[in-house]
């Protein structure tokens, strides 16, 4: 490392790993979609249990939201890793990181999918119900789009939090970008211009999301 | 050199434990100064002014806090700075929480409605003034749930200094890992001391967001 | 054999008493004007009707069907029983026609053609028919009770009820949506009407209905009721109403 304002930077080095950071990519996509696939999941199964579910049900999903919510996503991904081994299941750094990701949104996302739920007003359900409609009927007709527009733009900038999330994993050595980051240091000696360059990657992914996101609104809830 | 868990590792974590909070601290008042100067610069009338705080903010919500942490440790050295995981966590806190907070307290100076500001031009008073006496008093009141509810995000996001080296909580826990090997029992009794850390504050903001909807 | 029977019917929200041993009966054709104080139990005399609220005792009866019974199928009850809200509670992401064509189709499994028929026929009917293809929030307000009527006439109900239907609107839409209700009353429908639109009730319904602190005050045909009430309190109500 340099140690005076002289240091010149090489980010050639860096690039010539390129391929290597491709992969690390690769999986944080992976990752990325299968926790918010698995996770929006979790959410809508919570919230409706949270919403309509028998007293009992109802204060678990609470509790299971605060804990979540309440701890940091590294002391809950060390625990799913390093833990579950001591009651028997071990599990690779990889599968760990895809539960620990969707436990962790899957709290973020109930309550987002309840907000979203909550937001119609009980005045749509009375009209829906009166006109002979089934309570299923009526939320599949009257409350699901709306609702869905509701907690559409929390969702989207929960998902983009979370894909900056998966850096997390490479504490425990899953081979995400992030990971390779460091890899790539110590291969390389570049420790500044390899995490500016990932830093980079992070924001180009995390603008195309943003870019997806706004595009899948339109097609989805724009007036035809 | 295996041994069990006892109770001078529990005293081990608390005294960890402090850490946490003292870097939280340190984190929220230094985030608290740059988000107060990118609020600030968000609400300037001066157009380029506005849009390099935009940009700013844009940059650190799209980065991952890992980044900016590492970027930090290896990269304040190459400037001539000694470094230690600190300085590099203090300084990486105080850039990404800045930008959280300039954007939470530029929302809440923008719910203030046009008119509060026309009624202090009309009273002859300049940009800073009109802030100063009119707008911030009642941009303050919206501004607090929210602020306290991030203050819950940054406690949880010391956990991350771990990966500089940092001993708080979260590295506290693994090094007791490494010497005790009853992961389950160290991650869940560090998992309860952040929650005790943590709830508290969440219902806390719960609480003034509500009192704050009664009020208006 | 009466459409509509209330008998001693008490509902109560919490400590509060709404509905008092209301006892009323409803024949086929009868237009009825509810009036009274905010409070008085009038809206909620009607949702107890279409069991949008459960009552704590009484009976009340529905072309023979009994309404408050736990057993009783309200889905097909409501079919029967059409309800205008005050806040119209149009669908806003459905058009006009889905809005319409909603409970036909899902409900009664009508065909897609034959809906759009029916709502281009009951559109016709309160005067809209040019905004099938338009969405609530380009209508004013009198247009969206409009088509929420025209949304409850589509099941074809023996029974339309009405909560304050014009209280949310301003003072010169009012006059249209009162045209179709008039319309509606000369074919023949039997309405149950919560209003303040005294002029319209003395004009249109056949019965009016005073109610006060969750009693039947007083009743008797409309015309002659609201122009010489035999009781203080409505005397009173009415002086307040039409100053």
């Amino acid at each position: 490392m340099g140690d005076d304002l002289g240091y010149r930077f090489n980010f050639r080095d860096v690039f010539a790993q390129r391929e290597f950071l491709l992969e690390g990519l690769l999986l944080t996509l992976q990752l990325s979609f299968l926790a918010m696939a698995l996770g929006l999941l979790v959410g809508v199964t919570c919230a409706a249990l949270r919403l309509y579910g028998p007293r009992p049900v109802r204060a678990l999903v609470a509790t299971y939201v605060e804990v979540i919510r309440n701890t940091p996503l590294l002391v809950q991904l060390f625990l799913v890793f390093f833990g579950l081994p001591s009651l028997g299941i071990r599990l690779d750094a990889t599968t760990a990181s895809i539960i620990a990701l969707t436990v962790n949104l899957g709290a973020y996302a109930t309550e987002i999918v309840r907000a979203g739920l909550e937001a119609i007003p009980r005045a749509q359900i009375e009209a829906g119900v009166s006109l002979g409609l089934s309570r299923l009927q009526v939320f599949r007709y009257v409350v699901l789009m709306p609702a869905l527009k509701v907690m559409y733009p929390a969702l989207a900038s929960q998902f983009i939090l979370l894909m900056l999330a998966t850096s997390i994993v490479s504490q425990i050595s899953a081979p995400d970008l992030f990971h390779t980051a460091s890899i790539i240091q110590s291969r390389t000696f570049r420790d500044f211009e390899v995490y500016i360059v990932v830093a980079a990657l992070y924001l180009a992914l995390a603008l195309a999301f943003r870019v997806a996101f706004a595009g899948l609104y339109q097609l989805a809830f724009a007036r035809r | 050199m295996i041994r069990e868990f006892g109770f001078i590792d529990l005293l081990y974590l608390l005294g960890a434990a402090r850490w946490t909070v003292a870097l939280s601290a340190v984190a929220f008042i230094g985030g608290g100064l740059v988000g107060l100067l990118v609020a600030l610069m968000r609400v300037a009338p001066f157009a380029p002014v506005r849009w390099l705080a935009m940009l700013y903010v844009q940059a650190i919500q799209g980065t991952p806090l890992l980044a900016w942490l590492f970027l930090f440790y290896f990269g304040l050295p190459l400037v001539g700075l000694v470094v230690n995981p600190w300085i590099a966590a203090a300084t990486a806190f105080a850039i990404y929480a800045g930008a959280f907070f300039g954007e939470i307290w530029r929302g809440a100076v923008a719910a203030i409605p046009r008119t509060q500001w026309e009624a202090g031009s009309s009273l002859g008073l300049g940009f800073l003034d009109q802030l100063r006496y009119i707008i911030v008093p009642q941009a303050i009141r919206i501004a607090i749930p929210p602020t306290v509810g991030f203050l819950v995000q940054l406690i949880k996001n010391t956990s991350l200094a771990a990966a500089i080296g940092f001993v708080e909580l979260t590295r506290e826990a693994q090094i007791t890992n490494a010497s005790t090997f009853r992961p389950m029992t160290v991650f869940v009794i560090v998992a309860a001391i952040y929650f005790a850390m943590c709830f508290p504050l969440t219902q806390w903001s719960r609480y003034l967001e509500r009192r704050l909807h009664v009020a208006r | 054999m009466s459409l509509v029977e209330l008998s001693h019917v008490v509902k109560r929200f919490g400590a509060n008493t709404v509905l008092d041993d209301v006892s009323l009966e409803v024949a086929p054709g009868e237009i009825i004007a509810v009036i009274g104080r905010s409070g008085s139990g009038k809206s909620t005399m009607l949702r107890c009707i279409n069991g949008l609220e459960p009552i704590q005792d009484g009976r009340i009866l529905f072309d023979g069907v009994v309404v408050n019974d736990p057993q009783t199928d309200l889905r097909a009850l409501r079919q029967r029983v059409g309800i205008v809200f005050q806040s119209y509670n149009l669908f806003p992401h459905l058009s006009v026609e889905k809005n319409i064509t909603l409970a036909p189709r899902v409900v009664k499994l009508m065909p897609e053609t034959e809906a759009r028929e029916l709502a281009r026929e009951v559109l016709r009917k309160v005067g809209l028919e040019e905004k099938i293809g338009a969405y609530p929030d380009e209508l004013s307000g009198g247009q969206q009770q409009r088509v929420a009527i025209a949304r409850s006439l589509a099941m074809r109900p023996q029974l339309m009820l009405f909560d304050e239907i014009t209280s949310a609107l301003d003072p010169e839409l009012t006059g249209e949506v009162l045209k179709v209700l008039e319309a509606m009353a000369g074919e023949g429908m039997t309405m149950l009407l919560v209003t303040h639109e005294i002029g319209f009730a003395k004009r249109v319904a056949s019965r009016v209905v005073f109610m006060h602190h969750g009693k039947i005050w007083e009743e008797g045909r409309a015309a002659e009721t609201l122009s010489a009430p035999r009781s203080q309190e409505l005397e009173t109500f009415l002086n307040a109403v039409l100053h």
